[in-house]
């Protein structure tokens, strides 16, 4: 038991993580192009035309595997956030900050599609509902966090200031989730969930699983990328940096 | 399989603009972000070449 502790904290200092993020990123990397391109099969070449919406439903697979991960990737940020503020483990911050811009993106992209997906739907392209509306709070979350990290000169610092501000904003994650349930909305419910039956096609469902799984690892593969590039820049006089072989070189 | 031809597949029933600037932009931004990183990497792999030669210059005036 003791043991096993030893070893995370080993894992949790940036001079053993560097390497392993390393090794872990064309793995990652990879799961993330085949699933993307057997949920793009699935979702163009084997589920079947949608009897209300035709073809326009087919937003559904890159939609909802962004708006999953765009909440997702939150979760996984304040959990870090928690874990750095409680334990003061130099990880931590670096996970976070290596994470966010990947879930803005994602954020974006839910709204996006949600947009476009609205449009010939509904007839607009957006609504002030809830489930809009807590999605734009998300993103704009992002941005702050991003924001105030960017605006404090301290890395130390700046992890615990954006810790804060994960950890308050979470609450958003429950509103938006079920968001479709409090309230009266345009938008459709929930069309997987753990306690029903799905509500659309076994294909249909593949296809959006598919997409899903890879844009998780799409973003655990650019997150570790990005935490590499930020261990680089703040490692800087720890002095471990200098013997990696891509900087000797 | 759904689609008469090439054609048919683009048009995605009438939807082609919607359905292809969702899945477009998608793919934009993931094939973007990992461009942007490499080239944060590379820019930070720079910085510390340049201070390392930097130091084993003062290293080597001592």
């Amino acid at each position: 038991m003791s043991r096993r502790l030893i070893n995370w904290f080993k894992y949790s200092s940036p001079q053993t993580f560097y390497p392993l993020a390393g090794k872990m990123i064309p793995w990652f990397a990879t799961l993330a192009v085949l699933f993307g391109a057997a949920g793009l099969y699935i979702g163009f070449f084997v589920a079947p035309t949608d009897a209300q919406q035709g073809e326009g439903y087919r937003i559904i697979f890159v939609h909802v595997a962004a708006a999953w991960m765009s909440m997702f990737i939150y979760l996984v940020m304040a959990f870090w956030a928690a874990l750095g503020l409680s334990l003061n483990t130099r990880l931590s911050g670096m996970m976070a900050s290596a994470l966010a811009p990947t879930g803005a993106l994602f954020a974006f992209l839910s709204l996006w599609t949600g947009a476009l997906w609205g449009k010939p739907m509904w007839g607009t392209w957006w609504v002030w509902d809830a489930r809009l509306t807590s999605s734009l709070i998300l993103f704009f979350l992002y941005l702050g966090f991003i924001a105030l990290q960017s605006a404090i000169d301290d890395p130390r610092r700046a992890d615990r200031a954006g810790a804060v501000l994960l950890l308050v904003g979470v609450i958003n994650i429950p509103i938006i989730y079920f968001s479709v349930q409090w309230w009266n909305t345009l938008h459709q419910g929930a069309s997987v969930s753990l306690t029903k039956a799905p509500t659309m096609a076994r294909t249909m469902l593949w296809g959006m699983l598919l997409m899903v799984l890879s844009f998780w690892m799409y973003a655990i593969a650019a997150a570790l990328y990005r935490v590499r590039c930020i261990m680089l820049e703040r490692e800087r006089n720890a002095g471990w940096v200098y013997e990696l072989p891509e900087v000797k070189s | 399989m759904n689609w008469g031809g090439p054609a048919e597949f683009f048009a995605m029933g009438g939807y082609g603009f919607y359905v292809w600037g969702s899945f477009g932009l998608a793919a934009a931004l993931m094939a973007l972000e990992p461009l942007l990183l490499r080239h944060r990497r590379k820019a930070a792999l720079t910085e510390l070449k340049r201070e390392l030669a930097a130091k084993q210059e003062a290293t080597d005036e001592e």
